[in-house]
């Protein structure tokens, strides 16, 4: 078959996907960031049939399907549970490389909750090492009020 | 179950860029090969499924674009939004409610045309994770620390799904990445997220798969050669990375568990000719290996070292090349079922395992295989 398109440019067509948004909480994360923001306080929620919290808190429980019926207040440090460190830049980064992640578990909690890990050297990140919240000087009801995670020492 | 086969299969050789060919173009030569090679014209499909994704597409109801390379005129069509073995249920589903007599079922994306960070990173809860930053690697690579941890797999071992990987695509003429390997080659290359090197990662990829399935009444009515579905199964885990233990994948062991059942396999190990499984990372493949049974908590990666999932091996995993040669989203787990397909009909060409007589194919849904979908595929009905 001849290919009638042979001889044909490639046009390409630039544009990008930019739709403003702007997300609800809800009544649950709501709190959780109003604690962080106003009292320095980790919140989460409590399965009393399962004997579970999760952080960050969440209106349901994921394991047996019913409400979360309780508010508990978590320990600000805990253990890194998995971690990884970002070497090359990424257009979705909010800073520049090398950036540490972690997922934390947070004493009293039976959930893990992600963030930033700072104030270590990269190659000095290990799994199980305990980590507390650093919390930031400006709160504005987002997870960046805790502005990272830093080792214990 | 009632019965159902699999009666066409089409794909588009994956690239980095298909520069010239349009999300329908790719549809179009995708959805052609599986006509012809089923032995049916468009008029013979009763319904259509396409799979495909609207951010990775750049559009809304990004499935409805593609219809009319699909041949949707006037036909029932239906839409799913994930992985194309996902997809390829719902066909299924649709093919054993007895309406339909064929479903043909479509899946596409083209990587290189946005940016894979931004687009992955919208996958994260936009409350409580998202202006972190992380994307689908970063995540995986947190994964793979996980799972590194546990096991005591190494990096090394990590590597050699690579080398075997990209050896495997050396022979298949649709991969992207076919090369010849080192364990060094892929630890010297350039680190992205601990511990996932460049060459642990699979590529940003173009490509489009169809396939068409049959009921059993349908099935032996063209031309073509029918595989049967044996057993297929999907299952989820939590949405929240960290209410998930990373370094497990307890939902594709249910989705396995319950394709086995329904397949009547009690030792997947030894039943199964081989299985492609999606290694969109080295440490998944090894991770979804034992998820699925084949391998013992923690063994996959001694028996990987042993040569068991080579083409000659006794249990070949990715003799395609699977996603590390080549990954376009959505597409991937369908290409999965199209080389399982492949594979038992013995025209696999270079990369044809012996006798195969049973095959797996997995697709994966969601950060870090929060939900798998699981296809046994055989000869015999
Ligand atoms: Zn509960």
């Amino acid at each position: 078959m001849s290919d009638i398109f042979q001889n044909v440019e490639p046009m390409v067509h630039e544009s990008r996907i930019s739709v403003p948004y702007h997300w609800w909480a809800g009544d649950t994360a709501s709190r959780f960031f109003i604690d962080l923001r106003d009292s320095q306080k980790i919140m989460g929620t409590r399965c009393s049939k399962c004997s579970k919290t999760y952080v960050p808190p969440r209106k349901t429980c994921p394991t047996c399907f019913t409400p979360n019926d309780e508010w508990r207040e978590v320990a600000s440090q805990g253990t890194l549970i998995s971690y990884t460190v970002v070497r090359r830049h990424q257009a979705s980064l909010p800073k520049k490389p090398p950036i540490i992640y972690g997922l934390i578990q947070l004493e009293g909690a039976d959930t893990a909750v992600l963030h930033i890990i700072d104030e270590l050297k990269p190659e000095d990140v290990k799994i199980g090492m305990k980590v507390q919240a650093k919390f930031s000087s400006q709160r504005k009801g987002t997870m960046f009020d805790i502005e990272y995670f830093r080792p214990v020492h | 179950m009632d019965r159902a086969a699999i009666i066409g299969v089409g794909m588009t050789k994956i690239e980095a860029n298909k520069v010239r060919e349009t999300f329908a173009d790719m549809a179009w030569e995708a959805v052609n090969k599986a006509l012809a090679d089923a032995g049916m014209n468009i008029g013979d499909i009763d319904n259509v499924i396409t799979t495909s994704n609207d951010f990775w597409d750049g559009r809304t109801i990004s499935c409805m674009a593609v219809g009319d390379a699909s041949g949707v005129k006037y036909k029932n069509v239906s839409c799913v939004e994930g992985d194309g073995t996902f997809g390829a249920f719902y066909g299924l589903s649709r093919t054993l409610s007895g309406s339909y007599g064929t479903t043909l079922v479509t899946a596409h994306s083209k990587g290189s045309e946005s940016v894979s960070s931004l687009i992955t990173n919208a996958s994260f809860d936009p409350i409580y994770d998202r202006a972190f930053g992380m994307d689908m690697v970063s995540s995986a690579a947190m994964q793979a620390n996980a799972y590194l941890h546990r096991t005591k797999t190494t990096a090394e071992q990590m590597a050699l799904v690579s080398v075997k990987n990209h050896g495997n695509a050396l022979l298949n003429p649709y991969a992207q990445l076919p090369m010849k390997l080192t364990v060094d080659d892929v630890l010297q290359s350039e680190m992205i997220a601990d511990p996932l090197h460049k060459l642990d990662c699979s590529p940003v990829s173009d490509g489009c798969c169809a396939i068409i399935i049959a009921n059993e009444e349908r099935a032996t009515r063209y031309a073509g050669n029918p595989v049967w579905i044996k057993g297929v199964s999907f299952c989820s885990d939590s949405f929240f990375l960290g209410d998930r233990d990373l370094s497990r994948a307890p939902s594709l062991s249910e989705a396995a568990k319950k394709a086995y059942q329904m397949a009547g396999i009690s030792n997947p190990a030894m039943e199964i000719s081989l299985a492609e499984v999606y290694d969109a990372f080295t440490h998944q493949e090894l991770m979804w290996i034992e998820a699925l049974g084949l391998a013992g908590d923690g063994e996959a990666a001694k028996e990987l070292e042993k040569g068991s999932y080579t083409i000659k091996g006794s249990l070949p995993v990715n003799p395609s090349g699977g996603l590390l040669s080549g990954h376009p989203v959505i597409a991937a787990g369908l290409i999965r079922i199209a080389e399982a397909v492949k594979q038992i009909r013995g025209n696999a060409g270079d990369y044809q395992v012996d006798g195969v007589r049973l095959a797996l194919a997995q697709g994966v849904n969601g950060l870090c295989g929060q939900s798998h979908c699981v296809w046994i595929l055989g000869k015999d009905k």
